[in-house]
């Protein structure tokens, strides 16, 4: 079973690559872009039939290791 | 004083810190992250470098390698643990010290001689050394000290606070901010003052040719405060 995992930096926290990309953006003429977060994505492939307990495994794999909790959420989809 | 080097697949400054540990007198080893156990230290070192090649975030995948099981266990019963740049990185992922370092504000790669003022001399690394400012070597792309509100009251509550960024004169303000750092915070201790990470290299300044000697002073000083 395939999970998919999104981490992004929490809000209120700085993003200074997205700041970056923001700025490039509005550099194209893209000029209607006010903000920009990066993040992260993992597909995870784990052998589990149960989507639940996959999902269960995969929560514990963000708050272990996949984000850092301090400054990152993460969302399972 | 017998001290240990933790080397990861990544660390770059492991020799440096090596040579420094042995030129004040530390008889030190070498020891490969993926050993079970640690030799009988006094002072446990996580060196700089890019352990994983940085992968996922600094630090965080050498804060799960094998050997960090033991220097948990050594620092949780007062052994005295230095992480130092990638160090520093590791010891916040492990949960050992507070917050986590972020790529720095503007986004470069910083490489350069820094002053840092000494805020706690009360623990066995600043007790007693001959200076309030010290001139030490960064050399760090993701060195931005961040950790929530009540962390940061807790850090200066406690007097956790290690070290600052600051000028030659100790005015640690903005101007004197080099990455971004959350009140120019530099280093850290743990709540016993026995774990202490820190961006700045003290193995880099140990000669007077090549670099300067605040670094001498740091070592010189840990090692008269253990005997």
């Amino acid at each position: 079973m395939k999970i998919k995992v999104i981490v992004t930096l929490k809000s209120g926290v700085l993003d200074p690559q997205g700041k970056a990309i923001q700025q490039t953006l509005n550099g194209m003429n893209f000029k209607k872009v006010e903000d920009v977060r990066q993040g992260k994505f993992f597909e995870i492939e784990i052998k589990e039939d149960d989507e639940k307990k996959a999902k269960s495994q995969v929560e514990e794999m963000c708050k272990s290791l996949l984000a850092n909790l301090v400054i990152e959420d993460f969302k399972i989809i | 004083m017998k001290s240990s080097v933790i080397i990861f697949p990544g660390s770059n400054c492991d020799r440096d810190m090596d040579v420094a540990l042995k030129k004040f007198g530390f008889k030190n080893q070498m020891v490969w992250h993926n050993d079970p156990s640690i030799p009988k230290s006094d002072l446990i070192v996580l060196p700089g470098g890019f352990s994983y090649g940085d992968y996922l975030r600094c630090g965080s995948i050498a804060s799960k390698s094998k050997i960090i099981k033991p220097v948990i266990d050594f620092a949780n019963k007062g052994g005295l643990v230095l992480g130092v740049c990638n160090g520093f990185q590791i010891l916040t992922e492990t949960g050992l010290l507070p917050g986590i370092l972020q790529q720095n504000k503007f986004l470069n790669f910083i490489c350069k001689n820094i002053f840092v003022k000494i805020k706690d001399k009360e623990n066995k690394y600043f007790k007693n050394i001959k200076k309030d400012i010290l001139e030490l070597h960064i050399a760090h792309n993701e060195g931005n000290y961040f950790c929530s509100e009540g962390e940061l009251k807790s850090l200066e509550d406690n007097n956790q606070i290690a070290v600052t960024y600051c000028n030659e004169n100790g005015e640690d303000n903005d101007q004197n901010n080099p990455n971004g750092a959350i009140k120019n915070i530099a280093g850290i201790f743990n709540k016993n003052k026995n774990v202490l990470g820190m961006m700045p290299h003290p193995e880099r300044m140990i000669d007077s040719y090549l670099s300067g000697e605040d670094g001498s002073l740091f070592f010189e000083n840990l090692i008269s405060n253990f005997n």
